[in-house]
């Protein structure tokens, strides 16, 4: 069965609700024509009938709204696209046996919040031993060697720290989005990886936020977008997978 | 008046006087050193904003404030160590330039040299420069005395908590709206929230600003608008509207010099936030901090520390003490520099992880032993973040038991939470759902805070002895701690150079603006400190 609808209290009512806020008085008078124009903009949004079951004034210039009503539209689950996960999901001491063997020395990982973002939490969540979702953050993996850089971090100073420590694996982390921040900060963090690196021997470019969309990737110039609700773990098993599982054997030069 | 808190006739808790004075006590152990550490040195920061106290504004084609040009200038030709005073107004007197502003300019093309008065020279600089600042301290008098003429005329909120509420869209010009708008949905106080990456800069912006990201510039010219726009409002609504803004960061010393001229009612300032969270130089946030601190003790402005912070990092129940630690040792650096209980706005907040059984009941234990800890001082109440999910519904249920849990405990500030946390940042309507979250809960509680006494051996009293015990223990650590990390030392440095607070490692020798701090050399002068201190 690949065709839904919503589900409000009986299958395929197709019943929704949304609030929103207008920028018109709905005191005294006014109130019938703010419900008004509250019903033709969900009706123009598909919901028919729209229940406008909530108006308050917010002050003399604006109302809020909370709508109930019915859409007609059908969702088809077989064209929504998704990033599946293309790696498999390994414990810690799965990871940490997995790098001992195939890597034979500790893998590297970089991370820093770039630009101006103050926001760690992010970062944090992923590399602090307290972790995050109930699992340890990448700092308790025995085999990984972690070098939290902290806030606003900038973009020459994260290549030379890379560098530096050889990293395998560079983790950015973007929380602030205003004037789109995050995606121009990533695009000029990838770019300056590639000019200072040749392709074969870049570290594995890593970019996280509650903002991000997994299918931009390639359009932000990295390996991997993780979006909100990742945890260490699925980070930890995708560095394992890519570094070491894909990479096989290739790139055991010195041990660290 | 500051917030005032409600009178509790006898304890809650029942906390043992002897244990508390002991963790007063170890708390002032912890925090001499680093006083004596702060003595010790000066900042750029610390020179710039005396420069400012006296007067000199504004800046060059390039944006550079003519205070960080004078510095400049002046540290290029007889170093920081000797503090800025002297040079500066031995060239004054000297006749190099009529005033300070002329002065930095010629100084900022080469045009003067700057040398360290000696004999009578040094004594008609000494008595030039004292004179100025002193002007400048004595504006930011008039203006303390403004604000007490103010609140008398238009009166102090008649609730408590007071409700503290953010700006933050990057234009002070659509600031002052939206804050006026605030205002007149309730709000006490009005916080405008810095344009991210601020606090990083070695200067502080001039003029009024129209583009930040996630906040707005802190300048002298915001600050003034953002004031005369809630007196404004303050005059509508018959009450006086306060205004907040952050002295923290590699400015504090001058952006705390700013708020006292142009009348802010709060600051944020936190002993150990920049630091920790900013990744500032130990050494230079202490000389900062101090600085600052007695700056707004004199102004009469009240403090926000940001304790909070700690539990966006570390574990709401297993971090509670260090909570208590910080708000120990920002009383004691608070107390040292000047300030008076009314001013000490303690910070703390309601992060403890919703699936924890019973985080209730341990969210009310932290918050009382906060009260009653600090009966006189004004805590500041912050909202939960961490475990907000971008569930709205889930969201605004957290902030009305975060509400209820400040009634029940008399805080005295409370920053509104937002249903919308870590989703976007805050609609109009979320806003105004939030503050009617705030006042069913205070209309409904009412003055529950006087039939709420935890039973003395139940969960919460224990559970608050609990957290007062772990404190102790933590700043007995503190105070023997010898670090692994260079140059740290023992005691409090060390604790933080080995990630005690917010599990982040922050050694003495690290972090940024390291590079502007001096240890004072004999003879060091500086007008500012002195008047500061001699009252």
């Amino acid at each position: 069965m690949s065709i839904v609808r919503p589900y409000g209290d009986t299958t395929g009512d197709g019943m929704v609700q949304l609030s929103f806020t207008l920028p018109i008085s709905s005191v005294g008078d006014q109130s019938k024509l703010a419900e008004g124009a509250a019903a033709q903009l969900a009706a123009k949004m598909g919901l028919d009938p729209a229940l406008v079951v909530h108006a308050k004034p917010m002050g003399p210039d604006f109302t809020f709204f909370v709508v109930y009503g019915r859409v007609h539209h059908l969702v088809d689950t077989d064209q929504v696209q998704v990033v599946e996960r293309d790696y498999p999901l390994l414990t810690p001491k799965e990871v940490n046996l997995a790098i001992r063997k195939g890597l034979r020395r500790r893998l590297t990982v970089v991370g820093a919040c770039i630009g101006s973002d103050a926001h760690t939490v992010g970062i944090d969540a992923i590399l602090n031993i307290k972790g995050f979702a109930g699992e340890k953050g990448l700092e308790y993996y025995r085999e990984l060697k972690v070098v939290n850089l902290g806030a606003q971090v900038s973009v020459p100073q994260l290549v030379e720290r890379a560098r530096a420590e050889k990293a395998d694996a560079v983790l950015v982390s973007q929380v602030v989005t205003q004037r789109d921040a995050h995606i121009a900060n990533t695009r000029e963090m990838s770019a300056a990886f590639r000019e200072s690196y040749p392709s074969s021997r870049r570290p594995l470019l890593i970019v996280g936020g509650p903002r991000f969309d997994e299918t931009m990737a390639e359009q932000l110039g990295v390996d991997r977008v993780f979006a909100r609700g990742t945890t260490p773990g699925e980070v930890a098993s995708y560095l394992t997978d890519q570094l070491v599982t894909r990479r096989g054997p290739a790139r055991q030069e010195v041990p660290a | 008046m500051p917030p005032q808190t409600s009178p509790t006739t006898r304890t809650k808790l029942d906390l043992d006087p002897v244990t508390v004075r002991k963790a007063r006590s170890l708390a002032q152990e912890a925090g001499r050193p680093i006083v004596e550490l702060a003595q010790q040195h000066t900042t750029v920061s610390v020179e710039r904003a005396t420069l400012r106290l006296a007067g000199l504004q504004g800046a060059d084609a390039d944006g550079i404030p003519w205070v960080n040009r004078l510095l400049d200038a002046v540290r290029g030709d007889v170093g920081l160590e000797h503090g800025i005073a002297l040079p500066v107004w031995d060239a004054l007197v000297r006749g190099e330039a009529e005033d300070l502003s002329t002065l930095a300019q010629k100084a900022s093309v080469g045009s003067v040299r700057f040398r360290l008065p000696e004999g009578r020279d040094l004594t008609r600089a000494r008595s030039a420069s004292a004179k100025q600042v002193g002007a400048g301290l004595r504006r930011v008098d008039a203006r303390r005395r403004e604000r007490d003429r103010l609140v008398k005329r238009f009166g102090d909120p008649d609730h408590q908590p007071w409700i503290y509420l953010i700006v933050a869209t990057g234009d002070i010009y659509e600031d002052m709206p939206q804050a006026q708008q605030a205002a007149r949905e309730g709000a006490d106080i009005i916080a405008v929230i810095r344009s991210t990456g601020q606090s990083l800069l070695d200067y502080v912006p001039e003029g009024p600003t129209r583009e930040g990201f996630a906040g707005t510039y802190a300048t002298q010219e915001n600050f003034r608008l953002m004031r005369a726009a809630l007196d404004e409002s303050s005059k509508e609504l018959g009450r006086y509207v306060r205004l907040t803004n952050y002295a923290s960061g590699l400015c504090m010393p001058e952006i705390a010099a700013l708020a006292g001229l142009e009348r802010l009612d709060m600051m944020l300032n936190d002993s150990m936030y920049g630091i920790l969270f900013r990744d500032i130089n130990p050494v230079r946030t202490f000389v900062d901090q101090r600085f600052s601190r007695q700056v707004h003790a004199r102004a009469g402005i009240v403090i926000n520390t940001g304790e909070d912070n700690y539990l966006t990092t570390a574990d709401a129940v297993e971090a509670a003490h260090t909570v208590t630690v910080s708000q120990l040792l920002n009383e004691y650096f608070a107390k040292e520099a000047g300030l008076e209980d009314w001013q000490l706005g303690l910070g703390h907040a309601f992060e403890i992880d919703p699936e924890v059984p019973d985080s209730f009941r341990l969210e009310l234990a932290h918050a009382l032993l906060a009260r009653e800890l600090f009966p006189e001082a004004p805590l500041k109440w912050m909202p939960p973040t961490r475990h907000m999910t971008g569930d709205v519904f889930r969201g605004y249920l957290l902030d009305a038991f975060f509400n209820l849990a400040g009634m029940l405990t008399g805080q005295g500030i409370l920053l509104v939470g937002m249903m919308t946390e870590a989703v976007v940042t805050p609609w109009l309507s979320d806003r105004d759902l939030a503050l009617q979250n705030v006042r069913y809960v205070m209309n409904a509680a009412g003055n529950l805070a006087e039939d709420f006494h935890p039973s003395p051996d139940g969960f919460i009293a224990q559970r608050a002895r609990q957290v007062l015990a772990e404190s102790i223990e933590l700043l007995e650590r503190i105070h023997a701690h010898e670090s692994t990390a260079p140059g740290a030392g023992p005691g409090l440095l060390a604790a933080i150079a080995d990630g005690t607070f917010g599990l982040m490692k922050r050694p003495a020798d690290g972090g940024r603006g390291l590079d502007g701090v001096a240890r004072k050399a004999p003879g060091y002068f500086n007008p500012a400190t002195d008047l500061l201190e001699a009252k």
